[in-house]
């Protein structure tokens, strides 16, 4: 089953944000500037002082890809993993669910959703748009 | 440039055999490739007083005093970026010898990648406390796990947007073996490969990477010897002179899960090392005679080349396709085999061959080399005679 996400000590607001069904990145106040991945301190102004912003979890396919050989460690079959521009201007990793692998492309509208992992975690996937 | 005297130059190259199972530990490949390049060199391992490998290179300081005999080191440096670290070896050591704090200076990397680990496959575990990797928090419970997948996910949108096939990519797989079937010190000498069999090779992450455009696994150890010009003319070699060395690490950017920052479509830090290298040496490097660009899977020879200067975005596919590449062509690439052909010492291998190139006893020497360029995305080095 999926691995557990690794908790660090300037990211586990993120995931514990996935175990409440919230999709999340750090904010710097005074910048109003979204940062991904998260880090200590805002790169423009130096501010340790850290918000959690909700994002909308919107986002289009930039890339994607399916581990063939070897399979990804964990899980039954190997996800499509892909790499979605979210519509905040954030890049983010995460899978797609409920496309085909042939009827991927880039460009597919996408919207979060949160799956289970092997220690009973949330992390979050993607889904296409329902139109 | 600096005066002549006090220009530094890779004096000595040493290597073991690449194999697939080298039967020793790191360590003694790692001392084996030092005193291989001494020899080389006509040095005495006593007389070395600075080291340089990468960050994740498993032997240590202490082996290499140990082992080779080293009696002082006043310098050591380490480099993170992975293979990324490979010409910016050569930044460090031109730096280290020509401000006097060394006369000469060893760069080493050895790894039983293939028989004691496997280089290319899922790390499977992660402390939460170690040094920051995006590319296995972010990454990791997601599938991609592997060097394959992020460099998939990462070279995805620059292929799709300027239309670059399978096929395209095979050539460049078949062009590396192709040199490398007629290297006697490559792992797949005497084995070239038709672009029909680099079609059926197995997917190892869809839709972009068969196994014919990925990098060997390779059990290995390679070392170089830098020191001044005033040294190494009383050396056994002929030196091959580092006319410059750059190195560019941009904000916001990352090693091979380089996702998060600007334009995924071009490569900024080639680009940047790129202007240095002009400024500082006078030459570009597609005015080079012998191109060693770094080829851990095939999309990156693309983006290198285009990142690099040698041909326009999205032309770097017809510039393979159209023969500027070939032994004869107008920059041979990796007359060696590169890392697909000949073996993967994390880059260091395309090193070596740059400097028998410039010494004229490759074994697909290319006519007349004055200059050749050695490329690892964020980092690029100029050798000349």
């Amino acid at each position: 089953m999926r691995p557990d996400p690794i908790l660090r000590i300037d990211t586990a607001f993120f995931w514990e944000a996935c175990e409440r069904g919230e999709f999340v990145a750090q904010k710097c106040g005074p910048c109003d500037i979204l940062w991904h991945p998260p880090r200590p301190m805002c790169p423009k102004c130096h501010n340790t002082e850290k918000e959690v912003q909700q994002l909308s979890g919107l986002g289009t396919v930039v890339s994607w890809c399916v581990a063939v050989r070897p399979q990804a460690f964990g899980f039954e079959e190997s996800p499509i993993a892909a790499l979605i521009e979210l519509d905040e201007g954030l890049r983010f990793v995460s899978n797609i669910e409920g496309v085909a692998e042939e009827d991927m492309q880039p460009g597919i509208r996408v919207q979060v959703a949160f799956a289970d992992t092997s220690g009973g975690k949330k992390v979050p996937v993607f889904k296409p748009v329902s139109e | 440039m600096s005066k002549t005297n006090n220009q530094a130059a890779i004096v000595g190259i040493g290597q073991t055999e690449f194999s697939k199972d080298s039967g020793r530990s790191e360590q003694q490949l790692a001392a084996e490739a030092v005193i291989a390049a001494c020899k080389d060199a006509g040095i005495n391992p006593e007389e070395i007083d600075g080291c340089i490998t990468y960050t994740i290179d498993n032997s240590d300081e202490v082996d290499l005093l140990r082992s080779v005999g080293c009696k002082e080191l006043n310098y050591t440096v380490r480099l993170p970026q992975g293979g990324a670290a490979n010409a910016a070896t050569l930044y460090h050591a031109k730096n280290a010898v020509e401000s006097g704090v060394c006369d000469v200076v060893v760069i080493w990397r050895a790894m039983n990648e293939r028989s004691q680990y496997r280089f290319g496959q899922p790390t499977v575990s992660i402390s939460p406390d170690a040094n920051s990797s995006t590319f296995i928090e972010w990454c990791f419970p997601f599938g991609a796990q592997t060097p394959a997948s992020w460099e998939a996910l990462s070279c995805g949108q620059y292929l799709s947007k300027y239309g670059v096939t399978s096929e395209d990519l095979g050539n460049i797989a078949v062009l590396m073996r192709k040199h490398a079937a007629t290297n006697p010190n490559a792992w797949f000498y005497q084995q070239p490969i038709t672009l029909e069999e680099h079609q059926n090779s197995r997917w190892i992450v869809k839709p972009w990477l068969r196994l014919l455009d990925c990098c060997q696994e390779s059990d290995g150890g390679v070392a170089i010897i830098v020191a001044r010009m005033d040294k190494a003319k009383d050396l056994k070699q002929t030196p091959a002179r580092l006319l410059s060395a750059q190195y560019s690490f941009l904000f916001n950017h990352e090693i091979i899960s380089d996702f998060y920052e600007g334009d995924l479509t071009g490569l900024p830090f080639s680009e940047r090392v790129t202007e240095k290298l002009i400024e500082d040496a006078g030459i570009a490097p597609k005015d080079t005679d012998v191109a060693m660009i770094y080829d851990n899977f095939t999309p990156q020879v693309l983006r290198q080349l285009e990142g690099f200067g040698y041909c326009g975005p999205g032309e770097a596919k017809d510039y393979i396709a159209d023969g500027n590449m070939e032994l004869d062509g107008k920059t041979p690439l990796s007359p060696n085999g590169g890392l697909i052909g000949e073996g993967y010492i994390h880059g260091m291998n395309n090193i070596t061959e740059a400097v028998r190139q410039i010494r004229g006893i490759a074994a697909n020497q290319v006519e007349n080399v004055e200059t050749a360029f050695v490329a690892s995305g964020v980092a690029g080095a100029i050798l000349g005679k």
